[in-house]
């Protein structure tokens, strides 16, 4: 009789993913060159695509992989906007850089927030994350120096001397505010990219595991030792980094900034939201979707004024009830493909004929 | 007359099958006991007729009534009350409040009322204003029958009622049962314990792996034949 | 302005936030549900309201008597046909799809109503004052907090001594075994959201006389509504009644010191009593 068994072994790569990983190879090489041949309108239009699939990623990362839901991320978006704001015009500091320290002060803003927000559970998280964007509008709308309620511009040519934006200029014969627009458009690009590879390698690696785990049952997880609470707060710190960035990068372009907008629940959370459920909540493909389908939306619709957040919040609404996987959700459902593969997959070892227990009784 | 009957009664928990069939009667008047290991099926079997689970319509039946695809709530309406095993009293209700809950479904007039259940279980009386959960268990227990009982069913399904508690206790609750019967309900008792169960029943089945293997009254029943059905293995 | 006028104007502002919360309070502790639409309900029975008041030229405590019924019914439907699907063991659908609520009764309001700003006149009594010893009470103001001491003692009164109130209790420990005694959670969750509509309705009264509102204020009402119930501690009507006037008098205070910093004196003493009493100052159980 054969003493040994097969043994079972983990794999995470499909032939469809293999595959994809070749077409996304070339996707990001066709947006690199983008801007070399398509118009401005639509290198802005490539902007605001990619800088929203930053937002969907983090906030999907919080709320579909570690349970996190959050109506307050817009607090990122702006405080991360404002530090930007901040060191440009009163440190003299280069918009590049700022950015880059937006990303740092909103993790220690996130590492601040923490200590209250998780003490709450659920519902009350979600409204205390609201709270707390609250509180940062309005302590920010008294920096008079910053404009106080009604906001400020950055200084003029500020965005034109950034660096890099003169090289891009003789590179492509572009005029400074074009070249600012490309600059803008391969950061958007990098820190999309960036933000997926992220997601997708801290779902493959040990502690994405343990996130599912916490998931599914947290009492469970922790008995085998899975600290709920430090895998929590990692992944909020994380999601409030790339916030802050994308939302210090949002603000160089648009160069104006005042706390309604940069604190704006509808333009950082509710479409945010509304990207991720369309798409297709706990999966890396789903937000990708959705930010493609809002972007029809938005061009068709945004004439129409709160005609267009009504359609939206039905929408959403709809797809959360009857389809709550969203579109990508249907789709892999039906055929089981996974480009981004992070389910792990048992292969090998022996199948028990007889399976006993469940419930008692 | 038959109350009660199951028909090649199913039932499943997702993927995992956990009655394969079980037919089963409860005559008027009768108490049936049924017995198995843990595991076996039994409070899947109680679950099923109480209504926490669906089954085929047909697959169960009261007073030919087909009931099996009925939700929890309108079983209680037609008359069958469960005692639910581990008691699940509930912790924001006192006592009282606990066994007044019972008749939210099925306020009927009959022979239990909330002083016939104090003088089922006079210790009750003294505890009524006390939280349902600061009682000890066997009171618990009294307490989760009075509330099954204030519904004044035609059936009442006892699950694992004897489970946790002191010898001594066990045998005060089973005191109750003539009473229960003489009040004109037939009754279902799961138990562990197969010496309490051939005591107290009328009938007795044997449930293993979900599946009825040994069935009769007390006195037909031999120890090997119920070992042998409780247990399933050989004893070589 | 002495402070204690200040206090007066906080107590009573804390009454009107009472009453946004204890609605939201009622749904929480039966169903485990926070509905993010709260505050745009209040502000669309206060809408509601209104439109009685201008349609069919009633007295507005009159207009207000016939908005409850009509709001009860409103959220039996709404628990019954939409929020009941959501229940379940994943937080995510209840909280996306009452926000999505939130966005669509927003924007239906603009649509319907437009962004200005209404208001709800009950004539002579809006500037009215009671004057009680050295002090003096606005007559509104006061009927504010009277109405949600009553409120919160007919809650009580419910779910102490009532049948359906044992029946939320049971449904809100054990939602399996309290079918088993033949409680339907369905229909008990649809009452529940009915009378916490009732609550809507009075709180939006108060509010529609009080102040100007418009569709777009409905987010700051629950976010008000949220600190009090998180202040007073989950499970405890008198509780949200402290919560509420916590907050009212911090205000106040802040209000007092700068007008600009009323809002934000609110928050911060919510997150004070957040870091130091995480489970805020009356709770009742372990959540």
């Amino acid at each position: 009789m054969d003493t040994t068994a097969p043994a079972w072994r983990v794999h995470t790569r499909t032939t469809a993913s293999t595959v994809f990983s070749g077409i996304l190879g070339l996707a990001v090489a066709v947006a690199v060159m983008a801007p070399l041949f398509v118009s401005r309108g639509t290198v802005q239009n490539l902007f605001f695509i990619f800088t929203m699939l930053v937002l969907a990623q983090s906030w999907n990362m919080l709320a579909g992989f570690a349970g996190l839901v959050s109506v307050g991320q817009q607090a990122f978006v702006g405080f991360g906007a404002y530090v930007m704001f901040a060191f440009v015009i009163l440190f003299k500091l280069d918009p590049l850089a700022s950015i880059a320290l937006a990303g740092l002060a909103g993790v220690l803003l996130a590492a601040l927030t923490s200590l209250f927000l998780f003490r709450l559970q659920g519902a009350y998280f979600a409204i205390g994350s609201w709270v707390i964007a609250e509180v940062v509008r309005l302590l920010l709308a008294q920096w008079k120096a910053l404009g106080g309620g009604t906001g400020t511009s950055l200084p003029t040519g500020v965005t034109r001397d950034m660096w890099g934006v003169s090289a891009v200029g003789h590179l492509f014969g572009l005029r400074p505010a074009q070249a600012t627009d490309v600059v803008c458009y391969w950061l958007a690009l990098a820190l999309a990219m960036v933000t997926i590879v992220f997601v997708y390698r801290l779902l493959r690696s040990r502690q994405g595991l343990a996130l599912a785990a916490v998931r599914d049952n947290q009492e469970a997880a922790r008995s085998v030792g899975v600290d709920a609470r430090w895998l929590k707060t990692f992944v909020y710190l994380a999601a409030a980094f790339l916030t802050s960035l994308a939302g210090a990068l949002i603000y160089v372009q648009k160069a104006r900034i005042s706390p309604d907008a940069a604190f704006s629940v509808v333009d950082w959370t509710a479409y945010v939201i509304f990207i991720v459920v369309i798409g297709g909540i706990g999966t890396i493909e789903g937000p990708m979707i959705g930010v493609l389908v809002f972007f029809l939306l938005q061009n068709m619709l945004a004439d129409y004024g709160s005609w267009y957040l009504l359609v939206l919040g039905l929408i959403g609404i709809i797809v959360m009830l009857f389809a709550p996987q969203g579109l990508w959700g249907l789709f892999a459902s039906r055929s089981d493909i996974q480009f981004f593969p992070v389910r792990r997959i048992l292969r090998g070892g022996p199948i028990s004929m007889k399976c006993k227990g469940g419930p008692h009784g | 007359m038959t109350l009660l009957e199951t028909r090649a009664l199913t039932a499943s928990y997702g993927d995992f099958q956990a009655l394969f069939g079980i037919d089963m009667t409860l005559d008027a008047g009768e108490t049936v006991a049924v017995v198995g290991a843990n595991g076996a099926g039994k409070t899947t079997l109680m679950r099923s007729i109480a209504g926490v689970l669906r089954n085929g319509s047909d697959q169960i039946r009261f007073d030919n009534e087909p009931i099996g695809a009925l939700p929890a709530p309108e079983v209680v309406e037609r008359g069958i009350a469960m005692v639910p095993e581990g008691r699940r009293l509930f912790p924001s209700l006192s006592v009282e409040e606990n066994l007044l809950i019972g008749k939210y479904g099925r306020a009927i007039e009959g022979p239990w009322s909330l002083n016939a259940i104090y003088d089922l279980f006079p210790i009750l009386r003294d505890r009524r204003n006390s939280p349902g959960t600061a009682l000890s268990g066997g009171q618990q227990q009294m307490v989760a029958i009075g509330r099954a009982l204030m519904s004044n069913p035609r059936v009442l399904l006892c699950d694992e009622i004897s489970l946790g508690l002191a010898p001594i206790v066990i045998r005060d609750i089973y005191a109750a049962f003539p009473r229960i019967r003489a009040s004109g309900a037939s009754v279902v008792v799961v138990e562990q314990d197969i010496g309490q169960a051939l005591r107290v029943a009328d009938r007795i089945y044997c449930l293993m792996e979900g599946r009825v293997t040994l069935e009769g009254p007390p006195s037909a029943l031999s120890r090997e034949a119920i070992h042998a059905a409780y247990f399933g293995a050989s004893r070589s | 302005m002495s402070w204690l006028n200040i206090v007066i104007q906080g107590v009573t502002l804390g009454g009107l936030y009472a009453l946004f919360a204890a609605g939201l309070s009622l749904v929480f502790g039966i169903m485990r549900l926070v509905n993010l639409a709260h505050g745009d309900l209040i502000v669309l029975a206060a809408f509601l309201i209104l439109g009685l008041v201008t349609a069919l030229g009633l007295n507005p405590f009159l207009a207000a008597l016939v908005a409850i019924p009509i709001m009860f019914g409103f959220g039996w439907l709404l628990q019954a046909q939409l929020l009941n699907r959501t229940l379940g063991p994943d937080i995510l659908p209840p909280l996306l799809v009452t926000f999505g609520l939130s966005i669509v009764i927003q924007n239906a309001l603009l649509e319907g109503f437009s962004a200005d700003s209404r208001r709800i006149t009950v004539s002579p009594l809006e500037s009215a004052t009671l004057a009680l010893g050295p002090i003096h009470i606005g007559v509104m103001p006061l009927l504010t907090l009277l109405s949600s001491v009553v409120v919160i003692v007919s809650l009580n009164q419910l779910f102490y001594r009532t049948s359906l109130g044992r029946a939320f209790r049971a449904t809100s420990d054990d939602r399996v075994t309290a079918g088993l005694m033949g409680i339907r959670p369905d229909r008990i969750f649809s009452v529940a959201t009915g009378i916490a509509m009732i609550v809507v309705t009075i709180a939006a009264f108060y509010l529609g006389t009080r102040a100007n509102f418009d569709p777009t204020i409905g987010p700051a009402r629950l976010i008000y509504a949220f600190e009090a119930v998180i202040i007073g501690g989950l499970g405890s009507l008198w509780g949200t009644l402290a919560g509420g006037i916590i907050i009212g008098v911090a205000q106040a205070f802040g209000a007092a010191v700068n007008p600009e910093w009323q809002i934000l004196a609110g928050h911060v003493a919510f997150l004070a009593v957040l870091l130091f009493k995480p489970r805020g100052l009356f709770p009742r159980s372990a959540e």
